[in-house]
């Protein structure tokens, strides 16, 4: 029996996309939480973790709501790109971005946090900018916990289901990513298609973790500490 | 010249007294050394000379620069107050080698001035053959003069040190004093030092000042706080000297005599003005200059017998503890002169007694 890779790939592009997109959006979330004091610091940090939490059904629900032809973002959508952003490719990125970002956010913030302050104070105290202090010393001093995130992030874009079949939906050949096709084939009788699908996203899952697993068990080597 | 006059306010919560900071702080150039017991709020004074806390109200002014202002709301950050700081753990960028983490402090500047003040403080601080390496592959001088040079390369106009010599064995303590003369005599900027160290005072402070709970409980030339420490609390925190509660029994301004009641025993000192009798006092001396003899028979004149608790080996002289929290310092000959002895007579100087 032929298998059709297409599920497979479409998921790796999805997740690298959204992924991507995720520390870009994240790691500013992230260091906001973890710098800044404001009011309402608690409600955005658990507004970002919500999606952790609600069933991926109520997640998909808001953004089919959100973004459907009918909405302004899926107006806007269409009038720059000439077709609706549900049930596309694209829809699926954002199910992934929505799915995978907390997770993101929740290791990044760690990660900033576990930096030593006084190498900030000091950078502070040399002149450094804000955002200098960000390139220069914070993301680099934490950037093996960074990546591990990242990498988690991933492996999490590579596992949505819910959220992915309700605003991308499951159309053969144009948005039915891994994890669909996989109940779908289970579901349409066709063991051997499964089998071989659950097998590559188990053993890609546990390479993804083994790697982050590695990325944060030895932080920076003896570097990590200030003496 | 650098002047703080803070205050600052932490509510005590479940499981913390509180704290009020409340100094008044100023140096001009050369070494001045903030001193106290960990928890007296030196190192948040330092904090809030470069910017790190914001203190409740005060003033902070660096030459004629405002840098923080209470009541006007002025607050300049940390990146533009112009502060060396070098913090106690040297906080070297890890990811970077000695050379970058004098870059990344004169980043701004044109390259070639760059380049050249880097060179130049490297030369300065002998860290040119060890350019290239990151911290771990340091030394600990060499991280420590690294830390020194980073904070004094962009050309502050203050450089506060928090306590550079904790956790430094001696070599590397001599070595640390040595180059804060050397900053000292050629970067003529005020330099702030926070220690708990009376050692250190001595080395390096021309001006001390001495923080208790937030406050600054004395200040002056290190020579003259030491010599009159301004209360019993001040001279605890020096660490120097016996401190023994004594009441005033009589004071006879004519001949220049008191009569103080130490326990069961009659002391003879000086006059001391001010006082009355009756009062209870603190008699402060320091252990060299009291005396020692074996005990036989009759006790003479501002003698009180003393059971010996231990023999403690000081690098030039003998310290002999005695019950009571009295010390006493001596000569290993004037003591091997005595030989073994339990009970001992402590004979006090009838002149250089001093109350407090």
């Amino acid at each position: 029996m032929a298998i059709d890779w297409f599920p497979l790939w479409l998921s790796l592009r999805v997740a690298s996309i959204s992924t991507a997109l995720a520390l870009a959006v994240g790691l500013w979330l992230a260091w906001t939480l973890a710098n800044r004091s404001f009011r309402g610091k608690e409600v955005l940090d658990a507004a970002v973790t919500l999606p952790l939490v609600l069933p991926p059904t109520v997640l998909g629900y808001y953004l089919l709501v959100l973004l459907s032809r009918n909405s302004p973002i899926g107006h806007v959508y269409e009038s720059l790109f000439g077709g609706p952003l549900v049930f596309t490719w694209q829809a699926a990125v954002i199910a992934s971005l929505f799915h995978s970002t907390p997770l993101l956010v929740k290791s990044a913030r760690a990660a900033f946090e576990s930096v030593d302050r006084s190498y900030e104070r000091a950078a502070r105290n040399l002149g450094a900018s804000e955002l200098r202090l960000f390139w220069r010393v914070t993301l680099p001093l934490a950037r093996r916990s960074i990546l591990a995130a990242g990498a988690l992030a991933f492996a999490r874009s590579l596992g949505d289901f819910g959220v992915t079949l309700m605003i991308a939906g499951d159309i053969p050949g144009r948005t039915q990513v891994v994890s669909v096709a996989i109940y779908d084939a289970v579901e349409g009788g066709q063991g051997t298609v499964a089998r071989v699908l659950v097998l590559i996203i188990s053993a890609l899952a546990l390479a993804i973790l083994t790697l982050a697993n590695r990325l944060t068990s030895n932080p920076f080597g003896p570097r990590q500490t200030a003496l | 010249m650098i002047q703080a006059r803070v205050r600052k306010q932490y509510a005590p919560g479940p499981d913390f007294a509180g704290f009020s900071l409340d100094v008044d702080v100023r140096a001009t150039a050369g070494v001045t050394v903030l001193f106290g017991s960990s928890g007296a709020g030196k190192t948040l004074t330092l904090d809030s000379i470069a910017g790190f806390v914001r203190p409740d109200e005060g003033r902070i002014l660096l030459d004629d620069q405002i840098l923080f202002d209470g009541a006007a709301g002025v607050h300049v950050p940390p990146r533009s107050r112009h502060c060396g700081y070098v913090f106690q753990n040297y906080a070297l960028f890890p990811h970077m080698t000695l050379r970058e983490n004098l870059e990344f402090a004169v980043e701004r500047r044109p390259r070639l001035e760059r380049h050249r003040k880097v060179n130049e403080m490297l030369e300065k601080f002998h860290l040119a053959d060890v350019a290239g390496r990151r911290p771990y592959q340091l030394s600990g001088g060499q991280k420590q003069r690294c830390s020194i040079a980073r904070a004094l390369i962009g050309a502050p106009r203050v450089l506060l040190l928090d306590e550079p010599a904790r956790g430094l064995d001696a070599p590397l303590r001599a070595e640390l004093y040595s180059v804060l003369r050397q900053v000292r005599q050629e970067f003529g900027i005020p330099i702030l030092l926070v220690t708990h160290d009376s050692e250190e005072c001595f080395e390096l402070a021309d001006e001390m000042m001495v923080l208790r709970e937030g406050r600054v409980v004395q200040s002056g030339a290190p020579r003259k706080v030491f010599e009159q420490p301004a209360n019993v609390d001040v001279a605890r925190l020096l660490g120097l000297y016996n401190l023994l509660s004594v009441e005033i029994k009589s004071l006879d301004p004519g001949r220049n005599l008191s009569r103080l009641r130490y326990q069961d025993f009659e002391l003879t000192g000086p006059y001391f003005p001010g006082r009355l009798i009756g009062d209870q006092v603190w008699l402060c001396i320091r252990p060299d200059l009291l005396g020692v003899a074996p005990r036989d028979g009759r006790l003479a004149a501002n003698q009180i017998p003393a059971a010996l608790l231990r023999v403690v080996d000081k690098p030039e002289r003998l310290r002999l503890e005695f019950a009571g929290d009295i010390a006493v310092e001596l000569t290993r000959a004037d003591y091997e002169q005595h030989g073994p002895v339990k009970e001992w007579v402590i004979q006090f100087p009838q002149t250089g007694l001093r109350i407090l």
